[in-house]
C-alpha cells in the first residue's frame, strides 16, 4: 500500500516538472509567434515592389527572354526543397512537411520525373539521414530565425542547379514544401513550385472593397537594358520567394509549437489531478488498514 | 514644389520612407539623379553603391546599398536592396575592420569576386557614414 503510494507521488513529480518545461516552452513559442509575423510583416514592401517590377517588365517587354522563365523539355530531374524545422515539440509541424514531400515524390514519380532533395531544418536532415534517404544539401540552425542571408545563399543553389542542363546534374523544376500560416491555430503543408516561375499577382491585402482594377504598371525606361534588368531582377525574385517561405514557415513553426505545447501543459495538469486523487486514496486505504490492524490485534490479545 | 515619395526596402525590412527632393544613385551605366515627374526608369544598381537622399523633413543624408534596383514612376520611388543600411547606421569600426580585411585577403593573393564585392561594400558604407575613403 505505502509502496503505491510512493510511486504515485513520484509520478506526481515527474510530471509537474515536465508540465513546467511544457509551459516554458509554450511561453517562449508564444513570445515568438507575434515577432516571426512582424518580420513576415517588414518583408512585404519588398516583395512588393520586386514583384511589380518584374510584371511591369514582363508586360511591356514580351519580347524579353529569361531561361528561369521557360519550361524545360528535359525536366526528366526535378528539384524538391523541403522547409521545416530544428526542433521538434511541435505537434505535427515537420512531420506535416515530410508526409506532403513524400506525396510530392510519389507525384513526381508517376509523372516520370525523378526528384533530388534539398532540406532546410535539422528534423528533416535527421528524417532522411535515419532512412538513409539521399539528399543533396541540407541547411540546418536557423528555423527559428531566418536570415535573408540563407535564403540568398538557397536560392543561389536552385537557380544555379535549375540552369544546367539535366544530363550535366542540373534540374528541369524547382518545387519547394513549405508551411504556409493560416492562423494562430492552422497552419498548412504547401507544396509549390517556384520554377520555372510563374508571376504572382497580389492584390494589396485589405484593398478589397471599391478598390478597383490595379493600374497598369508604368512603362519604364531599362538602365541598362530590359534584358540586363530582367536578369537581375529574375534571381531577385526567386530569393524573395524562398525568403517568404522561410519566414512563413519560421512562424508557422513557432505557432505549432505554441499550440502542442499549450496541450501538453494542460494535458498534464489533468494528469497531475487525477494522479492526486489516485494518491489521496491510497492514503486513505494504507490508513484504513493499519487501523483494521490495530483493531484487529486489539482484539486477538483482549 | 512637388516631393518624391522615397522607399528604401530591403528583404527584412522597410529601411527608410518619406518625402525628398532629389535621389542620386549610381547605376550601372553611371550616377543617375531623380526629381519629381521624371521619366519612369527602372535600373539596376552597382554592388557596393551610396544612394543619396536631398531635401528629406530631416536633409540630406546617405545610405549604403548592395545589390538592388531603383524604380521610379511618377513621384514614387523605391529602391530594393538586398542589403542597404542608412549612413547613421553604419557601425565605422566595423566597416574599417572589414575592409581592412577584404583588402588583405585581396593582397595576399586570395584574388574573387567575393572579396572585391566586400571590399565595395565595406567601402560604400563608409561612404555613406561620411568617412572618406
Amino acid at each position: 500500500m505505502a509502496a503505491q503510494l510512493r510511486i504515485i507521488r513520484q509520478r506526481i513529480r515527474s510530471v509537474t516538472s515536465t508540465a513546467k518545461i511544457t509551459r516554458a516552452q509554450e511561453l517562449i513559442a508564444t513570445a515568438r509567434v507575434p515577432r516571426a509575423r512582424d518580420r513576415l510583416e517588414a518583408a512585404r514592401p519588398y516583395t512588393k515592389a520586386i514583384t511589380e517590377a518584374v510584371s511591369a517588365l514582363v508586360t511591356h517587354h514580351p519580347g524579353v527572354d529569361h531561361a528561369l522563365l521557360n519550361l524545360r523539355p528535359d525536366a526528366s530531374r526535378v528539384a524538391v526543397l523541403l522547409i521545416a524545422g530544428d526542433r521538434g515539440f511541435c505537434g505535427g509541424y515537420n512531420q506535416a512537411v515530410i508526409r506532403r514531400g513524400e506525396a510530392l515524390r510519389r507525384l513526381l514519380a508517376d509523372e516520370g520525373k525523378d526528384p533530388v532533395f534539398y532540406l532546410a531544418g535539422r528534423k528533416v536532415e535527421e528524417w532522411f539521414r535515419f532512412r538513409s534517404r539521399p539528399y543533396v544539401r541540407a541547411w540546418t540552425g536557423n528555423s527559428a530565425q531566418p536570415a535573408y542571408a540563407d535564403a540568398a545563399e538557397i536560392g543561389r543553389e536552385l537557380t544555379g542547379l535549375f540552369d544546367r542542363p539535366t544530363r550535366e546534374g542540373g534540374v528541369g523544376e524547382v518545387h519547394v514544401v513549405y508551411t504556409s500560416f493560416v492562423s494562430m491555430i492552422a497552419q498548412r503543408a504547401t507544396a509549390h513550385r517556384i520554377l520555372p516561375i510563374e508571376i504572382e499577382e497580389r492584390e494589396a491585402p485589405g484593398g478589397e472593397g471599391g478598390a478597383g482594377p490595379a493600374p497598369p504598371p508604368p512603362q519604364y525606361d531599362f538602365e541598362p537594358s530590359p534584358q540586363a534588368v530582367l536578369d537581375r531582377l529574375i534571381v531577385q525574385y526567386v530569393r524573395d520567394r524562398v525568403w517568404h517561405m522561410l519566414l512563413e514557415s519560421s512562424a508557422s513553426e513557432h505557432a505549432a509549437r505554441r499550440t502542442a505545447m499549450m496541450s501538453a501543459t494542460d494535458n498534464a495538469h489533468e494528469l497531475i489531478g487525477r494522479l492526486t486523487r489516485e494518491a489521496n486514496q491510497a492514503r486513505q486505504a494504507a490508513i484504513t488498514g493499519e487501523l483494521t490492524e490495530i483493531v484487529n490485534g486489539a482484539g486477538a490479545l483482549g | 514644389m512637388a516631393k518624391l515619395r522615397v522607399g528604401v526596402v530591403s528583404p527584412e525590412r522597410e529601411v527608410w520612407t518619406g518625402e525628398a527632393d532629389m535621389v542620386v544613385a549610381k547605376t550601372i551605366d553611371g550616377e543617375i539623379g531623380i526629381m519629381p515627374n521624371a521619366a519612369p526608369v527602372l535600373g539596376v544598381l552597382v554592388e557596393g553603391g551610396v544612394l543619396r537622399l536631398k531635401g528629406t523633413d530631416r536633409g540630406d543624408f546617405a545610405a549604403a546599398v548592395h545589390g538592388g534596383f531603383l524604380a521610379c514612376s511618377g513621384d514614387e520611388v523605391s529602391i530594393l536592396a538586398e542589403r542597404a543600411e542608412l549612413g547613421e547606421e553604419v557601425d565605422v569600426q566595423r566597416a574599417r575592420d572589414a575592409l581592412q580585411r577584404a583588402e588583405e585577403s585581396q593582397a595576399s593573393g586570395e584574388s574573387g569576386e567575393e572579396y572585391v564585392a566586400r571590399a565595395a561594400r565595406a567601402r560604400a558604407r563608409l561612404r555613406a557614414a561620411g568617412e572618406d575613403v
